[in-house]
């Protein structure tokens, strides 16, 4: 309680929670000199502040996949904004060299990009850091699955090798993949070329590929001198992906070939081969053409997705379906931003409704209007014309999901009274402690200790409101409310926080059963080569046993438990997916 | 004064306590002197988690992921900390690269240019490499030389041609060792970290 506090009239925020809060430019430290008035735009572009705990999870996520030297220059680059090369070696206190390689993977991936620095073109190339792609790497699972459903196998692994790699050429990914199908064909049989390059195509056509922005001149390997010192600083901004005209077209190569069948007596093949594949490499015409994921076409991909599961579980089956059509059709209309689709006729959505669907149009008419009357207001009318004129209000939606998922959070943690609580005073906004206890019919001392709980979480907040000017504490108006905003990002930070310590504790089981895990690799692979040599049962029964049976206990358990972990990030990460969303959708409206 | 003798054993306060929500006689929860446990209890146990087809799926590809990224050229390991004293077999076990190059070839052109890492031969000691590379010259001519023999040899006798091969594959078979210019055959150097399936079968007697 904020006692003799002489402040405001103006409703303020009283989140105590130092983590969470708008995103703040950050202030660029100032050149120096007056003289230089010319400052690059990169280095003054803003970027989002790190919490401490985005920057955990970044850090952990980094030392998984690339080791814990790629960690370490990734989260000093992540917590101190723009840096050239030199200063990162001297604080992190790593050989230039191992700094080299790290920041050649960082930019690989995507993860952090380069520009002249603060002082002009003359100064060294500066490094930032980029947090949210390195949150990503938790949704990969994800966005390969959804490949998968989308566009078979070949599509899982095209964007799977292109994950991994951070960006590909068409041609190696095209070859990388055809090879990767063909060992597991059966033998014989192998993987056309032409096959594969179908699925990246219908990939690229639907744009989740894009071509990778072309590259700032002024900071790379191959500056051209002139054309570049007659650029006015204006145009040093790094160019996004959408910015490039050419962004989502393939090229003009043709690729033929099948996929070649890795076979172990292939590895000491006579070198008239493996010139012939280098000289295929070269030939392909397509260098310098990089694929990336475009991951905000897949994020649209799961709004969509999320929204029509909501229908079907709120109305039913074909309410549903037709929210499908409508968000189908205005796919490529629709900016990922915006707040709700382009309006569609009836007559239009009618004529695209999928064909086993066959629903008469009065029906049509009657589930439209039913949509558009539901209180979550997934569909909204937006005029008569074309026997109605429909929208599906995507933030709309969106907010309803984020409130959806806050009032689960609440009542699974405290109780259905509880979350009653929070109902109420999301929908009434302010109310006060005995408004409270009438309105939730809860008695007076559950709904208070209830309340204060709430309170000292932080999903409640206080608001006084003094009656005269001298705020009084007899004299004021004490109000309790709920802000979806603060709490979302509240509870995002939470979900962040829980996935590292998803991470640490997956870490922990894993080095405290080291010994354990290496014996049983070691005698798998015994056993694999035995089996690969035609030993007989009794040899394998007996390579077998030494694992003991309280020791396979111990590794089944181990096994369950990591999986368990792993099963729980997927999961949060779902949650981070929504609450993101939302809050991006409100930033943005 | 006002706020005085609002309740025994209470403090005063510049506030209603009433409209708070604390009233008359009520009794507060003791005061806490430690901070809160690290693990609570919980009251509630958490939701179990979803189970499926999709979600066994997911798990699969995140944990193949995790273990194919250790393989990649990205996954960037410090070089092993020298130990107390060099050993001999150091030279022939080299598992981590000593030098500096890069493992994966990145496109330069879209890197900065002072990121390129270039292999240079240690400055120290040029000389001593230049004689041994003088002596690899050496050693290729000679090779050279006993192949156009040896082909000559062939062309002349045709019975001779299935010794020959012979006498070239024991050649390539004496290459293998000679190699690494040491009398030791490579498996001198493994220091028993790679498991030996066959000693191990008799563990039941004891070992003199």
């Amino acid at each position: 309680m904020r006692g003799n506090r002489r402040s405001l009239r103006h409703l303020s925020q009283n989140s105590t929670n130092s983590d969470v809060g708008p995103p703040t430019h950050q202030r660029v430290r100032s050149a120096g000199s007056p003289s230089c008035i010319i400052q690059t735009l990169w280095a003054k572009k803003p970027i989002k502040k790190m919490t401490a705990q985005e920057v955990r999870l970044c850090g952990l996520l980094l030392q998984e996949h690339f080791g814990e030297v790629v960690e370490r220059i990734g989260t000093h680059l992540l917590r101190g904004g723009a840096q050239n090369l030199r200063t990162i070696a001297n604080e992190t206190n790593t050989p230039l060299d191992l700094v080299k390689k790290s920041l050649c993977v960082l930019v690989q991936h995507g993860v952090c990009d380069f520009g002249s620095g603060r002082r002009g073109p003359g100064s060294p190339v500066e490094y930032r850091g980029n947090c949210e792609r390195v949150l990503r790497i938790l949704r990969y699972p994800r966005y390969i699955y959804t490949a998968k459903t989308l566009y078979g196998d070949t599509g899982e692994l095209i964007v799977e090798e292109v994950l991994q790699r951070g960006h590909m050429t068409m041609s190696n990914t095209v070859k990388t993949v055809a090879d990767r199908l063909t060992h597991n064909m059966e033998e014989g049989r192998s993987m056309e070329y032409s096959e594969v390059v179908s699925s990246f195509s219908k990939l690229v056509e639907t744009h989740f590929l894009q071509r990778c922005p072309p590259v700032a001149e002024t900071a790379t390997a191959a500056p051209s001198a002139t054309p570049a010192t007659h650029r006015t600083p204006a145009s040093v901004t790094p160019p996004t992906a959408e910015s490039n005209p050419d962004c989502y077209k393939l090229p003009p190569v043709t690729l033929t070939g099948r996929g070649k069948r890795r076979r172990s007596s292939d590895d000491g093949e006579e070198p008239g081969g493996v010139k012939k594949a280098k000289m295929d490499s070269e030939s392909c015409g397509d260098e310098g053409i990089y694929w990336q994921v475009n991951f905000e076409r897949f994020h649209q991909h799961f709004r969509d997705q999320a929204i029509i599961s909501a229908v079907a579980s709120k109305l039913d089956q074909t309410s549903s379906e037709i929210v499908r059509t409508m968000l189908r059709m205005s796919e490529v209309t629709t900016t990922p931003t915006a707040a709700y689709t382009q309006p569609l006729s009836a007559n239009e959505i009618f004529r695209s409704l999928p064909p086993n669907y066959s629903i008469s149009r009065p029906i049509l008419d009657q589930y439209l209007s039913l949509l558009v009357d539901d209180p979550m207001e997934f569909v909204g009318k937006s005029g008569d014309s074309g026997g109605g004129m429909y929208v599906v209000n995507l933030h709309r939606a969106l907010a309803n999901l984020a409130r959806a998922t806050l009032e689960s959070v609440v009542q699974e943690r405290f109780g259905s009274r509880s979350a009653r609580i929070f109902r109420l005073l999301l929908r009434k906004r302010h109310l006060e402690q005995k408004q409270v206890e009438d309105f939730a019919m809860i008695p007076a001392k559950e709904a208070k200790d209830m309340l204060y709980t709430l309170l000292s979480e932080n999903l409640v907040q206080l608001q006084e409101i003094p009656k005269t000017p001298d705020h009084a504490p007899s004299r004021t108006f004490y109000l309790y409310t709920v802000n979806q905003l603060p709490t979302a990002r509240l509870l995002l930070q939470h979900c962040y926080k829980t996935v590292a310590n998803l991470i640490e504790r997956r870490l922990f089981e894993t080095k405290e059963n080291k010994r354990l895990l290496e014996k049983s690799q070691r005698i798998e692979a015994i056993l694999a080569s035995l089996q690969a040599s035609g030993a007989e049962p009794e040899q394998l029964t007996e390579v077998e046993e030494m694992i003991t049976a309280p020791e396979r206990q111990q590794l089944e358990a181990l096994r369950h438990h990591i999986n368990k972990l792993d099963s729980t990030e997927n999961q949060v990460d779902e949650t981070i997916f929504l609450l993101e969303s939302y809050i991006i959708s409100t930033k943005s409206k | 004064m006002a706020g005085r003798g609002r309740g025994r054993g209470r403090g005063q306060m510049t506030f209603n306590l009433e409209d708070v929500g604390i009233g008359r006689g009520d009794s507060l929860p003791p005061t806490t002197f430690k901070p809160s446990p690290l693990f609570p209890a919980m009251s509630v146990q958490p939701v179990p988690l979803q189970t499926g087809e999709e979600v066994e799926y997911m798990l699969a590809l995140k944990q193949e992921l995790r273990a194919a990224t250790k393989n990649l050229p990205f996954y960037i390991r410090r070089a092993a900390n020298k130990r107390d004293v060099d050993r001999y077999s150091d030279k022939y076990q080299s598992g981590e690269p000593k030098d500096s190059t890069i493992e994966w070839s990145p496109d330069w052109s879209r890197l900065p240019k002072e990121l390129c890492i270039k292999v240079r031969k240690p400055q120290g000691k040029s000389e001593f490499w230049r004689f041994v590379r003088g002596i690899q010259i050496m050693y290729d001519t000679l090779e050279k030389k006993e192949e156009a023999v040896n082909s000559e040899e062939e062309e002349d006798d045709e019975k001779k041609k299935t010794n020959q091969e012979e006498e070239q594959a024991e050649e390539e078979d004496y290459e293998e060792d000679f190699e690494e210019d040491t009398d030791y055959i490579m498996s001198y150097f493994d220091n028993g970290e790679e498991f030996g399936g066959d000693s191990d079968e008799n563990m039941d007697e004891a070992t003199y």
